[in-house]
């Protein structure tokens, strides 16, 4: 057995709300941070969590079609990623990874935004301003930086406004964003660490990372953190207003370990049976964050077929918009290609797009 | 014209800078209090408070990281890191965000931000904290890369260089502190991208950059009385580089020399090299030379590190070399 597998992924000390099998149980420090979720609430988190799967599967698909390049499923964390953008503010600022499809639907973002970078098309798919969220970021962990600089800015400029972080276990090894965490606490800067431990970094297990749990890091650093169960929707909504809070009322950084699971590969070019244990797997897919939602709707007698008939209604159209828009996505012109390399265009870089303009003029049409 | 010295028009430029836009600010390690390892800082803190005048924990990775975010926030930051060797430590935040961002969002996150940084040797600082790193920069698309030999271009290079919205690594000189010149009182912008004739000459061209450019005007002076006319152009700007003034001085002269103190593989003199080649070979009477560096770790010892260095005799060396090769012509 490795000595790397299970250090810190027991559920030892876990913030939980919604029990594995849909039970309710009271907790007095983060109960009243949920207080306002209505049924209308639980339910439309519910829709959210369903849609954003259903996303998932057809961009995954969409991969093995050949319609896209890649592809990064987020199957089994989609309650740490609504369960967090869900609380977010319009003018909060979200720095993720690749990973965050589900944070980006929380945001608003237009569906084939979401594709363009994964049909090989753009960088990036949407204007970071127009839904207040930095595009994907491809290398680990340097957008907790970005972050701490934003929020750093937000506190120059004296608005209550809190920029947040998406990582994963992994990330948490690099540099950047331990010293994020150094810059954060020492300019009590409003940002939101918020890691994603689905206990796999690629191939290699959570403990090859951290001997203790990661939360237990932050406090180092001096920044309060929360271990919560990142399959538990209404656990991670709490502990992310905590936060929010925090960082709104100019109280600093604060550090949130949602603890969840890769139930896909890492990649669509990955491959898990190589290296994850099927009992493990199958641990944790009892632990389904939609199932337990759902089994908590089916108590409250809140899961009737009307309502789940609508909602994988709203999925299904929903993916056909995806799809739909991801068959309508055009190349983009080669000439682009020197577009944007500086605010405003170099001599130099004008004359080799001038070169390359003569050489395509040496193809029939010119193209 | 005031005379003062680089670092005074360094300092009076981040205080006027800091004074007509609220948005810029200074980030960087012991900037604040001890007023930077340069005194390039100095009386900042004290005027403009701990806000835009920012030190910061010892950590280049984080503070250029730190830098983009706020720049993306609109603000417009000015890290100094304190010496060009200590950037190896953020080269993924320069080379791989703040080069790129603006290109892999769409064009529509702009990074303005400035990175000002001293490279240089002969101050027997040895071999990790001597070194001229300014090509890595010049290299990636993205960056813009000035080095002001001068105090006027030092006032005239920052400004633009904070004005700028693109990133902008501002290399000083350790050994150009305290160099003085006229520098022009009042507003003063110069363009990135635009190299100076440093002195005018008709003989041949040497082509330098920062404390290079300093020694080639005055060995070019040197040789006026000897009745040898050069010409030195100063890049002043390593990216984007001023091709035509190189290659207009080159077809004037027909000789070339390149000046720099980074190594000779691979450097600045290379890039220079290869566009008089591509720009005024039919005007070339000789081979372009380069004058640079020893390949060698810069070491600790004076006499070594004296050896180690270009300076003024090889200079004129090769100069004397290059004349004699096409005195045909003259």
């Amino acid at each position: 057995m490795s000595t790397h597998d299970s250090s810190s992924a027991d559920d030892g000390g876990l913030v939980q709300l919604l029990l594995p099998d849909g039970e309710r149980i009271a907790d007095a420090g983060y109960d009243k941070w949920v207080a306002d979720v209505d049924d209308d609430q639980l339910k439309s988190l519910y829709e959210d969590m369903v849609v954003v799967r259903r996303i998932d599967t057809e961009a995954t698909a969409l991969q093995r079609q050949g319609e896209l390049g890649l592809w990064p499923p987020l199957i089994g964390q989609e309650a740490a990623q609504i369960g967090s953008g869900r609380t977010l503010r319009q003018d909060d600022f979200v720095f993720a990874s690749y990973r965050e499809n589900g944070v980006a639907y929380c945001r608003g973002v237009e569906y084939t935004d979401l594709l363009r970078v994964w049909r090989g098309h753009t960088h990036s798919g949407w204007n970071p301003y127009d839904i207040n969220m930095a595009p994907s970021q491809v290398i680990i962990g340097s957008q907790t930086l970005h972050a701490t600089g934003y929020a750093l800015g937000c506190q120059q400029d004296g608005v209550d406004t809190v920029a947040i972080s998406y990582f994963g276990d992994g990330a948490t090894s690099q540099g950047d964003p331990n010293e994020a965490m150094v810059f954060a606490a020492s300019f009590q800067a409003p940002v939101i660490f918020f890691c994603q431990n689905n206990q796999w970094a690629i191939s290699e297990p959570v403990g090859l990372q951290a001997r203790a749990p990661i939360a237990s890091r932050a406090p180092g650093f001096g920044i309060p953190s929360m271990r919560v169960d990142g399959n538990d929707v209404l656990a991670v909504m709490a502990a992310t207003r905590i936060a929010l809070d925090r960082a709104r009322s100019g109280n600093g950084p604060t550090y949130i370990e949602a603890v969840t699971y890769r139930m896909g590969p890492h990649t669509t070019s990955d491959d898990p049976s190589r290296y994850v244990d099927v009992l493990e797997r199958e641990g944790w897919q009892a632990k389904d964050p939609i199932s337990r939602l759902e089994a908590y709707l089916q108590s409250r007698g809140l899961l009737t077929d009307e309502f789940t008939g609508r909602v994988n209604a709203t999925a299904d159209d929903v993916a056909a918009k995806v799809r739909e828009g991801c068959l309508g996505l055009e190349p983009p012109e080669p000439l682009s290609v020197f577009d944007h390399v500086y605010s405003e265009p170099t001599s130099w870089l004008e004359r080799q797009k001038d070169e390359y303009v003569q050489y395509l003029q040496t193809f029939e049409g010119g193209q | 014209m005031p005379v003062i010295t680089y670092r005074q028009a360094l300092n009076d430029t981040l205080r006027a800078e800091l004074t007509r836009d609220e948005n810029v600010f200074l980030i960087g390690e012991e900037i604040g209090q001890f007023e930077g390892s340069y005194k390039i800082t100095a009386g900042l803190l004290d005027e403009f408070g701990p806000t835009r005048v920012r030190d910061t924990p010892i950590a280049e990775e984080g503070f250029v990281g730190a830098a983009i975010g706020a720049a993306m926030m609109g603000l417009r930051p000015v890290a100094e890191i304190m010496t060009i060797n200590f950037s190896l430590i953020a080269m993924d935040q320069i080379v791989n965000h703040a080069a790129k961002i603006y290109g892999m969002f769409g064009g529509q996150t702009p990074v303005p931000m400035v990175i000002r940084t001293p490279g240089g040797g002969g101050q027997q600082l040895g071999a990790t904290h001597s070194q001229n790193l300014e090509v890595w920069y010049a290299h990636v698309p993205g960056l813009k890369v000035v080095a002001p030999s001068t105090p006027a271009d030092a006032k005239g290079l920052l400004t633009a260089a904070i004005r700028d919205d693109d990133p902008v690594i501002f290399l000083e000189n350790l050994s150009l502190y305290n160099t003085k010149g006229e520098v022009p009182d009042g507003e003063q912008v110069t363009e990135i991208g635009k190299a100076a004739i440093a002195k005018e000459g008709t003989d041949i061209t040497v082509i330098a950059y920062s404390r290079a450019s300093v020694i080639a005007v005055e060995t070019a002076r040197k040789l006026e009385e000897e009745g040898i006319s050069v010409e030195v152009v100063d890049l002043r700007s390593l990216r984007p580089l001023d091709r035509q003034t190189v290659c207009e001085s080159v077809r004037k002269t027909s000789r070339a020399v390149v000046l720099e103190d980074d190594w000779l593989s691979y450097g600045v003199g290379a890039e220079i090299s290869a566009t008089v080649m591509e720009g005024a070979f039919d005007y070339l009477d000789a081979p372009v030379r380069r004058v640079a560096a020893a390949e060698v770790p810069l070491p600790y010892a004076k006499p070594m590190e004296t050896a180690a260095l270009p300076d003024a005799q090889d200079l004129t060396k090769v100069i004397r070399e290059q004349l004699e090769a096409t005195s045909f012509f003259r």
